[in-house]
C-alpha cells in the first residue's frame, strides 16, 4: 500500500527566495508582457461562440416564451434552476477562500484568492441570468423590488423566492465591491510597471490612484477585515435561502429542514471544485508553480475532500429520514429516486460525489496534479445531477399518480446550460489577459513574514 | 524658485528601514500630517508610527449596517402591516420571523457600501494625478521598494536640513519631488 508521505515533503507556501521585486515582476509581467498563446485564442473564440448560443437562446425565449423549454406539469422547475443554483454555488467556494480562510490566518490562500473571487463574480453574474429569465415575463423583473407603484403593490416579503432576490442582489454588488476593492494595490503595481503608455492609462484610471500610502493601507485593511467577515455570513445565508427557495415547498423530497446546511456544504464542495479546475491549469500555463504549489493543490484537494463528506453524510441522512419518518410519500419519493427513471442522475451523483472523492484520502492521488483535476470535474458534474436530481425527482411523481409526469429536456435546455459555461469562461479568459491573476501584495506580505519567522528560528 | 517643491522623498528596500525612518521622522519634530510612508503591502505599525491610525471606516460600516438593516425592515413592516395589508390564509400581517432574511442581506450589503465610500473618501481616491507620479524612483513603491515622504508644507521642513536629515536615515536614494 502507499506508505503516508511525511508532511514535510511537501513545499513551503512560498519559496524563501522569492522578493518583492521577483513577485511583482513574474505576476505582473504574466498579464502585461506574456503574448496572447493560440491556447488562449482557441478558448476565447469557443467561448465567445457559447456566448453567441446564449444570446441567439435568449432572444428566442423572449420572443417564444418557456413553451421552448422541456417544463411542464408537474415539472415546471428543471434545468433552469438547476443551473442558477449550480453556478451560484460554484460562486460562494471563492467567497469562502478569500473570506474565512483570511479570517482564520491561513496563508496559503493568498495565492488562490485573487482568482477564486473572480471566478466567484464571474460565477454570480451568470446565476442571475437564469431566475430572471425564468420569470415568464423576464421584463417585469423589477416588480420584485419594492417601488411606490401605481398599482400600489408591494413584494411578498413572506416568499423564500423573495429573500432570494435580495440575498442574490446583496451577494453580487457584495463580491464585485470586495474583489476590487482587493485588486486596487495589484493594479497600481501593473500601472507602474506598464510597458506602453496605453497600458498605463488603462491600469491608471482602473487604480482610481493608489498610491500606497500608510493612511491608504489602514482604511483597506480596516474594510477588508470587517467586509471578510461580513462576507463569511453572506455565504452561509444566501445558500440559505437557496435551500429554502425548496424547503419552504411542500413537495417530498424539498419540504426538509436539512436543506440549508445541506446547500451550503454542496456550495463550498462545488466552489472549492472549481478553483481546483481553474488554478491547476492556470499554474501550468502561466508557469505560477512557485505560488500555487503542489501543498496548494493538496490542501484545496483536502478541503474539497471534507466538504464532500458532508455532502455524503446529508445524503445518507435525507434517505435516512424519509425512511425513519415513515411517511409514505418520502419514501416513495425516495425510492422513485434510487429505482425510477431517474435513478442514473441519483447514481451519477453517487459516483461523482461519494464514491470518486474518497481517492483524495490516498496522498498519491492529492500529490498528483492531473487525478486532483479530474476528481474535481466530476464533482462539477455531479453537483449539476444533484441539483438535478432534488429538483426534478421530488417533482415528476408527488401525491397523486394522475399528475404523475416525466420530464425531457428540449435542445434549449441543454443550449442554456452549455451557453452558460461559454459566457463564464469568455469573463474568465479575459480577467487572465486583463488583471492581476494572483494578489501580489498579499503575496509580498506573507514572504515578509515568512522572512521574518526564519530570521528568528 | 522655479517649480514649487512638494516635498523630500527618500527610497528604502526595506520595510524595517521604513519604519525607524518614520519613528526617528516624527522624533525630529515633523507633523504626522505632513509625512507620509508608502509601501507596496501594508507594514503593520506603519500607521501606528506615523500617528494617524483611527476607526473611521468601521465607524460608517456600522453605519451602514443598522441603517441599512433598520430601513428594510421598516419597510418590510410598513408595506406590509400598514400601507397594504392582505390577509395571506390568516397569517399575522406583520410576520416578524420571514421578515428578517431580506433585513439581513442589506444589512450587509449597506455596511459595505458605505464602508468602501469611506475608504475612498479617507484615502481621497480617486485621484489619477498626483505630483508623486512624476517621480521615477517612486515607480518602485507599488512593486518593492519602500518611501518616506516630507511635505514642503512642514513648518519644519528646509530643503538642506531636511535632505541631510534623510540622507542621515541611509536610504537608497533622496529625491526632490515638484508640484506641477
Amino acid at each position: 500500500m502507499s506508505a503516508v508521505l511525511p508532511r514535510d515533503t511537501l513545499p513551503p507556501v512560498i519559496a524563501p527566495e522569492e522578493t518583492n521585486a521577483s513577485i511583482s515582476a513574474k505576476i505582473g509581467d504574466a498579464t502585461l508582457r506574456r503574448p496572447t498563446g493560440w491556447l488562449w485564442i482557441a478558448g476565447f473564440g469557443l467561448s465567445l461562440l457559447l456566448c453567441g448560443v446564449l444570446f441567439v437562446g435568449t432572444c428566442w425565449l423572449l420572443y417564444a416564451g418557456l413553451g421552448i423549454f422541456g417544463l411542464n406539469i408537474p415539472v415546471a422547475w428543471s434545468f433552469f434552476i438547476a443551473n442558477y443554483v449550480w453556478w451560484i454555488a460554484i460562486g460562494m467556494g471563492g467567497t469562502f477562500i478569500s473570506a474565512a480562510m483570511y479570517l482564520t490566518r491561513q496563508g496559503w490562500r493568498n495565492s488562490i484568492n485573487r482568482f477564486a473571487e473572480a471566478m466567484t463574480v464571474f460565477a454570480v453574474s451568470v446565476s442571475g441570468i437564469f431566475p430572471i429569465l425564468h420569470l415568464g415575463r423576464p421584463w417585469f423583473f423589477y416588480w420584485l423590488f419594492p417601488y411606490p407603484d401605481i398599482m400600489n403593490v408591494w413584494p411578498q416579503w413572506r416568499s423564500s423566492l423573495e429573500w432570494d432576490f435580495w440575498a442574490i442582489l446583496a451577494y453580487l454588488i457584495v463580491s464585485i465591491i470586495y474583489w476590487y476593492v482587493g485588486m486596487l494595490p495589484d493594479l497600481a503595481t501593473l500601472r507602474d510597471r506598464a510597458p506602453t503608455r496605453a497600458q498605463a492609462r488603462f491600469y491608471g484610471l482602473l487604480s482610481l490612484g493608489w498610491r500606497g500610502e500608510a493612511r491608504h493601507w489602514m482604511r483597506f485593511e480596516q474594510f477588508n477585515l470587517i467586509t471578510a467577515g461580513l462576507a463569511v455570513t453572506l455565504v452561509f445565508s444566501v445558500h440559505s435561502m437557496v435551500a429554502l427557495d425548496f424547503s419552504e415547498g411542500l413537495v417530498p423530497g424539498w419540504h426538509e429542514t436539512i436543506f440549508p446546511p445541506f446547500f451550503v456544504a454542496g456550495a463550498l464542495f462545488s466552489g472549492f471544485a472549481m478553483v481546483l479546475v481553474l488554478g491547476i491549469p492556470l499554474r501550468k500555463w502561466f508557469g505560477f508553480e512557485a505560488y500555487l504549489t503542489e501543498r496548494h493543490i493538496v490542501n484545496m484537494a483536502k478541503m474539497m475532500l471534507a466538504a464532500g463528506l458532508f455532502v455524503d453524510y446529508s445524503y445518507f441522512s435525507e434517505i435516512f429520514t424519509a425512511f425513519w419518518s415513515m411517511d409514505k410519500y418520502d419514501m416513495a419519493m425516495t425510492m422513485h429516486r434510487v429505482v425510477g427513471p431517474y435513478a442514473w442522475v441519483f447514481w451519477g451523483t453517487v459516483l461523482f460525489n461519494v464514491l470518486s472523492i474518497q481517492l483524495l484520502w490516498f496522498p498519491r492521488v492529492r500529490r498528483s496534479a492531473g487525478a486532483v483535476f479530474m476528481v474535481a470535474l466530476g464533482v462539477l458534474v455531479g453537483m449539476w445531477l444533484e441539483r438535478f436530481m432534488l429538483i426534478v425527482t421530488s417533482l415528476y411523481e408527488d401525491f397523486l399518480p394522475s399528475a404523475w409526469g416525466m420530464f425531457w429536456p428540449t435542445v434549449w435546455d441543454l443550449l442554456f446550460l452549455v451557453g452558460s459555461i461559454g459566457l463564464f469562461f469568455f469573463m474568465f479568459l479575459l480577467f487572465t489577459r486583463l488583471l492581476p491573476m494572483l494578489s501580489m501584495f498579499e503575496l509580498r506580505k506573507l514572504a515578509a513574514s515568512t522572512r521574518r519567522r526564519e530570521a528568528r528560528s | 524658485m522655479s517649480a514649487p517643491l512638494h516635498g523630500l522623498l527618500a527610497e528604502f528596500a526595506e520595510a524595517e528601514h521604513l519604519l525607524t525612518a518614520v519613528r526617528r521622522a516624527r522624533k525630529e519634530g515633523y507633523y504626522a500630517a505632513c509625512i507620509e510612508a508608502y509601501s507596496p503591502y501594508p507594514v503593520e505599525g506603519l500607521d501606528k508610527a506615523l500617528g494617524v491610525r483611527h476607526h473611521w471606516v468601521p465607524f460608517w460600516m456600522l453605519v451602514g449596517a443598522i441603517g441599512g438593516g433598520a430601513f428594510t425592515y421598516w419597510l418590510e413592516w410598513w408595506s406590509a402591516a400598514v400601507n397594504y395589508p392582505i390577509n395571506v390564509g390568516g397569517r399575522p400581517t406583520f410576520s416578524w420571523p420571514a421578515f428578517i432574511p431580506p433585513a439581513v442581506e442589506m444589512t450587509i450589503l449597506w455596511a459595505v457600501l458605505l464602508g468602501v465610500l469611506a475608504v475612498l473618501y479617507g484615502a481621497r481616491l480617486p485621484r489619477v494625478h498626483h505630483p508623486l507620479f512624476a517621480s521615477h524612483e517612486f515607480e518602485r513603491a507599488t512593486s518593492d521598494h519602500f518611501f518616506l515622504l516630507v511635505r514642503g508644507n512642514d513648518p519644519n521642513f528646509d530643503a538642506i536640513r531636511t535632505q541631510a536629515f534623510l540622507e542621515s536615515l541611509s536610504p537608497l536614494s533622496v529625491t526632490e519631488v515638484v508640484d506641477e
